[in-house]
């Protein structure tokens, strides 16, 4: 049911009519603003703060023991709406036994950035946790090849930083 | 004689070099400022990559355009297109020529008037001039061939002529008590604080102040251009160097308006309390160029901050405002002026 606007309702006086002071009322709220802390963020130089939580950057975590939990179920592979993940799974090769916790790895391991939408469902999906979302989320690159990232890249650095703590 | 031909001919011209260099920079600045002032409204900073603080952008803006693709779409009437932003450049710069920008200075033994042609009829220059810019705008709306710019181009022709009228009537009341069209005379009556014309016509202020805003096309009053509305408005096919031409004769309108508002009700080049007409050494000269310069800041500034205010008149509004109230209230604050002009003489004396 419409509500019923009366066109003379309220006959603006004349003083209403030219806006002065309303004007000024404006002026002095922009003028306000001129003065006001500045939201900007210098982006190369000043970085925003990102929430732990973000879902960047993939990463491939290890054990414990520096062993790739990935066991190439494809499972994520599986998951994944934007068809973003490609997995070659293989047997472990006998002299890189120790490397592994199963006989089963993901021989190839390639996430699309350009395809991915960071909606986290490969970390879900995964029944090794295995695989994490980071707040990483630089990916600047200049050609589509080097925007797919193979299983080196995604992989934790044995010894190096920890990049999601689960 | 004829050395002193000689050197009234070396001393304009020396003098109008410099003036044309100021204006070109001060707009190439005013550009600058107008992006940074809408930053800083907006509470953002604003170009600041170029240069130190951003200072070098200008520059930049100006090699980009100079660089660019000078583009002439097929259908556009050639001579009308090419003539356009010339013809929008120079009216500009002839209204700057005539604002007297400070008192006479000494220097090597000879009186020099900061004003390229002092006139006696300056102000109606100044009008007929301000009313040539517009053919420039037109012209660039209907020989682009495109019916965006045209809609902008009859906008601004429409917009020009209305509020023109009641722009030249508001300045009356001026007229009426200076007693003469002259700039460099208007001011020099202006010599205290009190004598300001604008505590005497304040609603003539407003007017021409309003009217202003119309003539330069700025917010509120930016119909010929209203981007969401007409794209570009009249420059929407035009590019490069031809495009800045428009740009820079916008600015350097914006300056010579806040200029001549400066001139005509806030004193010009005096300063309050310092007695500059009658000392024409060159330290008062230039801090009577000083003096105009910061007015004329303000009234940009004033200019860009009711830009980042208002929303934007609807065409209609905009028509009604200027013939129904802004030109009838010329009119009657006329009528009143001359009243107290002619019954109270005090009024044109004043304290």
């Amino acid at each position: 049911m419409a509500i019923e606007v009366s066109k003379n309702k309220w006959k603006m006086t004349f003083g209403e009519r030219i806006y002065i002071i309303p004007i000024l009322h404006g002026m002095w709220v922009t003028l306000t603003h001129l003065f006001a802390k500045k939201v900007t963020i210098q982006y190369p130089e000043e970085k925003p703060v990102i929430s732990p939580r973000w879902r960047g950057r993939h990463v491939l975590k290890r054990n414990e023991k520096g062993q790739e939990r990935c066991v190439g179920c494809q499972m994520c592979e599986l998951a994944c709406p934007a068809d973003a993940i490609y997995i070659e799974a293989a047997e472990v090769p006998p002299e890189k036994r120790h490397e592994h916790p199963t006989e089963r790895y993901a021989k190839v391991y390639n996430i699309d950035m350009l395809r991915c939408i960071f909606c986290g469902m490969c970390e879900e999906a995964c029944p090794e946790a295995a695989i994490f979302l980071t707040p990483y989320y630089e990916f600047v690159d200049d050609s589509r090849e080097k925007l797919v990232y193979n299983k080196e890249m995604l992989t934790e650095k044995v010894g190096g930083p920890i990049l999601y703590k689960d | 004689m004829h050395t002193e031909l000689w050197s009234l001919i070396i001393e304009k011209t020396i003098f109008g070099v410099i003036l044309l260099a100021a204006i070109m920079t001060g707009a190439a600045y005013v550009t600058l400022a107008e992006r940074k002032v809408a930053s800083w409204f907006q509470d953002r900073i604003g170009p600041n990559r170029a240069g130190p603080l951003g200072l070098l952008q200008p520059l930049a803006d100006g090699i980009k355009f100079f660089l660019k693709e000078d583009m002439i779409p097929k259908n556009v009437h050639k001579a009308f297109y090419l003539l356009a932003p010339g013809i929008a450049a120079i009216p500009p710069l002839l209204i700057a020529a005539s604002i007297p920008w400070g008192n006479q200075i000494e220097l090597l033994g000879k009186a020099i008037k900061l004003q390229m042609i002092d006139l006696n009829v300056g102000i109606l220059f100044i009008f007929a001039f301000a009313s040539i810019g517009v053919y420039g705008v037109m012209l660039g709306g209907w020989a682009s061939n495109n019916k965006y710019s045209l809609m902008g181009g009859l906008r601004s022709s429409s917009q020009m002529i209305s509020y023109e009228l009641a722009q030249g009537t508001a300045v009356v009341g001026v007229l009426l008590l200076a007693g003469t069209l002259s700039l460099d005379e208007i001011v020099k009556q202006q010599d205290s604080l009190t004598k300001w014309y604008v505590w005497r016509q304040p609603i003539g202020f407003f007017i021409f102040f309003v009217a202003s805003l119309a003539e330069l096309a700025r917010v509120p009053f930016d119909l010929p251009e209203a981007e969401n509305e007409l794209v570009g408005g009249y420059h929407t096919e035009y590019s490069s160097m031809k495009f800045g031409l428009f740009q820079v004769s916008e600015y350097i309108h914006l300056i010579v308006t806040s200029a001549l508002i400066s001139t005509l009700y806030f004193g010009g080049w005096q300063i309050p309390f310092v007695d500059i007409a009658s000392n024409s050494s060159f330290i008062y000269g230039v801090l009577g160029v000083i003096s105009l310069l910061l007015k004329t800041v303000f009234f940009i500034f004033v200019f860009m901050w009711l830009r980042w205010t208002l929303p934007r008149f609807r065409y209609d509004q905009l028509m009604s405002l200027g013939w129904k109230f802004l030109l009838e209230a010329a009119f009657v604050w006329i009528v009143i002026t001359a009243i107290l002009v002619l019954a109270f003489p005090w009024y044109k004396t004043w304290f």
